[in-house]
């Protein structure tokens, strides 16, 4: 088997390119994605394949192309579309809300909608607080949709063939700070997206990460390692809905938990892994669970303001270092 | 008087009858509390709903509102499931998850009872994207009322549909009041057909208290449409008699008003012309309330009969089922 | 004949005011057409009829709430009163038929009548939606109000309350420097696996961690072995079996579990009870005298006849009361163990056979061999350990049961009568209820009751 060195970006870019040769239903559409080859560039290269039919540039109208992937999913294509950055996906919040995710139960089981919607997440870049939020807890929310969010070279190759297979609404988020990331990809085939990865193994504690934190989390079990503390870290993958098991069979070797989440602490996802663990695996904490979040303050964009507001790997380390003891 | 049109008069009236009938009897049904939920009446509006879907063919689309058992009736649905989701019941068109608002029947191409205002009309677009992108010569109609003018979703899918040249037919049931607020109170430009022009798409205004007129001017348009025109506007002018969601005080209308509009109330204006013509017959007319009678009560005595969903199914219908 | 009832105007209308008649008796109507101008709390409506026919009876006047579904007229709906051109308004009203007599306008205001009671109790809007709310059979529930109707304080009696603040168990805080060492849980569970005490172990600062438990059992080589766990022993269930310990603790663990208790206690003078029953007994053969712990069961079932909130069991989150007084009597078995023996029907038995009850049942039971027939289900128990010398019981609820009545030994104690101090013979009498079912102010009429009754003993015959 080879392998090939390549990036998040290209993985992403190859994964949609092999699901529309394949699939003459799937096809992309959102804003910029032909001409100008992507906010991202990640549809590169796509319109002169495939043609403006397939790689469809839409006006700024997030609530009308959203809600005309949704009418097109259930009117038998397989659509992809993209929404430049999480923060306007809030336009189109009606239309993921109450339609993608509710058309089905609402129709008795009539209407399903299979759809695939990407979109940019996280902070990082100092862009300020309108462009560098990170909704995913939102999203994850919501039942009727499901969640996923690539963090390696593989995933972002492998995830979206199975969410294009998928009969219901999958929301794909990509942290900006992953496009440009370089991997060995093997076989580059459709990966499962049910279940939570072990990306390094440990003894001492869990490190509960996804997106764009699983890379913090792991530098900071390098740094551990080197103190003499064992981390485990797990890449959530699907965030809704979550791994339970993977969770728990960690939580019950380690018998700590730090959840890391690039989002605010209320009300969050790492609140919803916090209180699951609570809930199941209670009586092998060997400390209370912590979280590594966002600082509860709208993204600032002078630098140190933005780095000191994110989660950091100095803050997962401190957390670790206050457990473990 | 061809036989043609006698046999459209005919039809065309006993589609509005078994409408008015059926929400008569469901504004009993409700005041007993057999129904629940919002639910949102369209006596008076019936001339829309026998026009408009009468132009459609079965593999057309339809995206509706919260007002929609006109739409859904005329559409096809059997009376029989729309009464047995009022009643919440394992029988009802979507098994007493969707109640009045949310009628779906996936085999007739009804895409439901949307309860956000203007929240339907981006879904529409996409069915006509689909059918456009496979070459399927199919029209999408898109029923919304005159608040849904007011949405930034409206716009947003009236420039899209035109810019992309879907198979849509806008069809805008102008009743005049957003709820409480009429129609000069809410909009700037109250022709709401010349502003669907400016989107370079072509309207008409119709009088929608006239079956005849509606059923015509639909025909048209949809036949425009697969000629490949791209999207066409329908602003349908009509009244409902009734309250938004089964009863309010009317403070913010007229009684006077009311009275004037139920003068012009569609069934009695086109039993007349019938009539005038030797078209109806008093025994023809009682014949047709008796079958819609019939039909009413035997969808009502299916309801009461029908089971319920069990509790255990509570979470069905939240990701398909995969086997 | 057909009724035109307050319709429901919406999901949430209870009620509604008639606040003007659009016809009068007499009037014809045809189906849809508006009757009336109907208030709820949101709007004025104006509600028609779905019937045709003529008005013959308004059975709410004007300015009237009534629930919806109240009928608020007769419409006679006979072919020969119903217009006969339906769709033609203008259509004369056909001559009086004998079956509508036709009031005049004067006969309308006499005939005004409240609304004809349904077969059901009838209960107020807001009475149904708590009902619904706390998921209570109206039908189960015992009114006390006007016409035993269910009354808004019955439903709320019947209704599951959260403990009020003021009577939540207050934990005080550990004072600095005693405060018990925090363990995590998986340091508990390693402690029972590995055998450590966690009582002697000296913790640090922090929290007690797996770490501190697994070097404090490499310090106990005596005590490593990992204890032997225990398996309940379980011997075959006899039904209600004398001396099941297992049965017993199930039963009051459930009780301590899943009941919010709420105790009530007060003393009762019997100096007039006892009186009663010296003379009451010297009229009778030795074998047939009535103890005091009867004139107790009697004022017992009388009260609990009374109130009956207290009297029943609490199934499927709802109060259930009992038709019937069950007096279930806790009674102590030799060799050790409870059996509770029961009399059915306890408020309806005369004093003599009550004291039977308690004689033979009791005598049965100690002895460990009851009838099946005596352990039915009873509907509250009493438990009297007054002979073993207790003043005051604080008991457990049988569950079911929604309350449990104890009296202590009757002492004589220093006690003020009418502002002179005298020796009375007393008892004190306590109540443990389900605070699920019912609140103090419940519980306080029962020992009121009890002690009522007490200072009549002649009607405790």
């Amino acid at each position: 088997m080879t392998t090939v060195r390549t990036t998040y970006r290209e993985a992403l870019r190859e994964a949609m390119r092999s699901a529309m040769r394949e699939d003459e239903r799937v096809f992309l559409m959102g804003e910029d994605v032909g001409r100008y080859g992507g906010c991202y560039a990640v549809s590169l290269g796509l319109l002169e394949e495939f043609g403006p039919d397939r790689i469809r540039d839409t006006p700024l109208s997030e609530s009308a192309f959203v809600g005309a992937g949704i009418g097109a999913a259930i009117a038998g294509m397989r659509p992809i579309v993209e929404i430049m950055t999480v923060n306007f996906s809030l336009l189109a919040l009606d239309q993921i809300l109450n339609n993608a995710a509710t058309l089905l139960h609402m129709s008795g089981g009539q209407i399903a909608v299979p759809l695939v919607i990407r979109m940019t997440t996280g902070a990082g870049r100092q862009l300020a607080a309108q462009h560098s939020h990170s909704l995913e807890g939102w999203y994850a929310h919501i039942p009727g949709l499901r969640v996923i969010s690539p963090a390696t070279v593989a995933d972002a190759r492998g995830m979206l063939a199975t969410a294009l297979a998928d009969p219901d609404p999958v929301i794909m988020f990509e942290h900006n700070s992953l496009y440009s990331v370089e991997g060995e990809l093997s076989d580059g085939g459709p990966v499962d997206i049910d279940t939570a990865a072990v990306r390094r193994p440990g003894t001492d504690v869990t490190l509960i990460s996804y997106g764009g934190t699983v890379a913090k989390a792991l530098d900071a079990a390098g740094e551990l390692a080197d103190a003499g503390i064992s981390a485990e870290v797990i890449d959530l993958r699907t965030l809704r809905p979550l791994d339970e098991r993977t969770l728990l069979e960690s939580v019950g070797r380690t018998h700590r938990a730090v959840v890391v989440d690039e989002g605010w602490r209320s009300g969050s996802l790492a609140a919803e892994i916090a209180a699951r663990i609570a809930e199941q695996a209670f009586y092998q904490l060997d400390a209370p669970v912590a979280r590594v979040c966002a600082a509860e303050v709208p993204v600032p964009y002078a630098a140190q303001l933005e780095q000191a507001a994110l989660p950091q790997v100095a803050d997962i380390v401190a957390a670790v270092r206050a457990m473990v003891g | 008087m061809t036989t043609a049109d006698a046999k459209t008069r005919l039809e065309l009236l006993t589609t509005m009858l078994r409408v008015r009938r059926f929400e008569e009897r469901c504004v009993e049904l409700y005041s007993a509390e057999k129904i629940r939920g919002f639910m949102h009446l369209c006596i008076g509006e019936e001339a829309v709903s026998a026009g408009v879907l009468r132009a459609l063919g079965p593999l057309d689309a339809v995206v509706s509102t919260y007002r929609e058992h006109g739409h859904a009736l005329a559409r096809g649905l059997p009376m029989a499931a729309v009464m047995a989701e009022m009643f919440g019941r394992a029988t009802g068109a979507s098994h007493g998850r969707g109640g009045s608002m949310h009628l779906f029947d996936g085999e007739r191409r009804f895409y439901g009872g949307n309860a956000i205002v203007a929240g339907g009309l981006p879904v529409a677009v996409g069915l006509a994207l689909a059918d456009r992108m496979r070459d399927r010569p199919t029209v999408t109609a898109c029923l919304f009322g005159d608040g849904a003018v007011a949405e930034g979703e409206f716009h947003e899918c009236m420039n899209l549909a035109a810019l992309w040249r879907l198979p849509v037919l806008f069809c805008c049931e102008n009743n005049r009041y957003a709820m409480g607020t009429a129609l000069e109170r809410e909009h700037a430009v109250t022709d709401l057909a010349l502003r669907a022009s400016s989107y370079g798409m072509r309207s008409w205004a119709v009088d929608g208290m006239d079956a005849e007129a509606v059923a015509d001017v639909a025909a048209r348009a949809v036949d425009t449409i697969r000629g490949g025109s791209g999207p066409c506007f329908l602003e349908l002018s009509t009244y409902r008699f009734r309250a938004h969601s089964m009863y309010d005080s009317d403070r913010y209308r007229d009684k006077a008003e009311i009275g004037a509009w139920k003068r012009r109330d569609p069934i009695p204006a086109l039993t007349e012309l019938m009539r005038a013509a030797d078209q109806l017959t008093d025994e023809d007319l009682a014949g047709i309330e008796a079958t819609i009678g019939e039909e009413i009560d035997t969808a009502v005595a299916a309801a009461e009969q029908a089971p319920v969903e069990p509790v255990a199914d509570l979470t069905r219908f939240v990701y398909s089922e995969r086997t | 004949m057909a009724e035109f009832v307050m319709p429901s105007l919406g999901a949430d209308m209870e009620s509604g005011t008639v606040t003007e008649w659009l016809v009068k008796p007499g009037d014809l109507v045809r189906k849809g057409d508006v009757v009336a101008v109907v208030d709820t709390a949101k709007a004025a409506v104006e509600v028609e009829c779905f019937q045709s026919g003529r008005v013959d009876r308004l059975l709410v006047p004007e300015g009237r709430s009534v629930p919806v579904g109240t009928p608020l007229a007769v419409i006679t709906t006979d072919e020969a009163a119903a217009p006969t051109t339906p769709g033609r308004p203008d259509a004369p009203a056909p001559p009086d038929s004998a079956a509508a007599p036709v009031h005049t306008g004067d006969q309308a205001a006499t005939t005004l009548e409240p609304p004809t009671r349904p077969a059901t109790r009838p209960t107020t809007p807001i009475v149904r939606h708590l009902a619904k709310e706390a998921g209570l059979d109206l039908a189960a529930l015992h009114g006390t109000g006007a016409g035993g109707a269910v009354t808004r304080h019955d439903i709320e009696q019947a209704t599951p309350h959260p403990p009020r603040p003021a009577e939540r168990p207050q934990t005080p805080p550990h004072p600095r420097g005693q405060q018990a060492p925090r363990v995590s849980p998986y340091a508990r569970k390693l402690a029972a696996d590995l055998g450590v005490d966690l009582a002697a172990l000296h913790p640090g600062d922090g929290p007690v961690t797996a770490a501190d438990i697994r070097a404090a059992a490499e310090q106990q080589p005596a005590q490593r072995q990992p204890a032997q766990r225990q398996p309940a022993q379980r011997r075959p269930v006899k039904a209600r079996g004398v001396d099941n310990r297992t049965a017993i603790a199930a039963l009051m663990s459930r009780a301590n579990r899943d009941i919010p208790h709420y105790h009530l206690a007060t003393t009762v003078d019997l100096d007039r009870a006892l009186a009663w029953l010296r003379e009451h007994n010297k009229a009778l053969p030795v074998a047939e005298r009535v103890l005091p712990a009867a004139l107790l069961l009697k004022a017992t079932a009388l009260a609990a006849a009374a109130v009956p909130e207290l009297n029943g069991h609490w199934v499927d989150g709802a109060l259930q009361p009992s038709s019937t007084v069950d007096l279930g009597m806790a009674v102590a078995v030799r060799g050790g163990g409870l059996l509770v023996p029961v009399l059915p029907q306890a408020d309806t038995l005369p004093l003599a056979e009550i004291m039977r009850g308690l004689r033979e049942q009791a005598t049965r039971a100690r002895s460990g061999r009851p009838r099946a027939s005596d352990l039915g289900q009873a509907s509250i128990t009493v438990t009297n350990l007054g002979d073993l010398g207790v003043e005051v019981v604080h008991g457990v609820i049988h569950p079911p049961q929604v309350a449990l009545v104890g009296f202590g030994a009757v002492v004589e104690r220093p006690w003020s009568v009418d502002g002179l101090l005298g020796v009375r013979p007393v008892v004190t009498v306590t109540l443990a209820a389900d605070h699920r079912a019912t609140d103090g102010a419940v519980g306080a009429r029962f020992l009121h009751m009890i002690d009522n009754s007490l200072q009549t003993p002649e009607e405790l015959l």
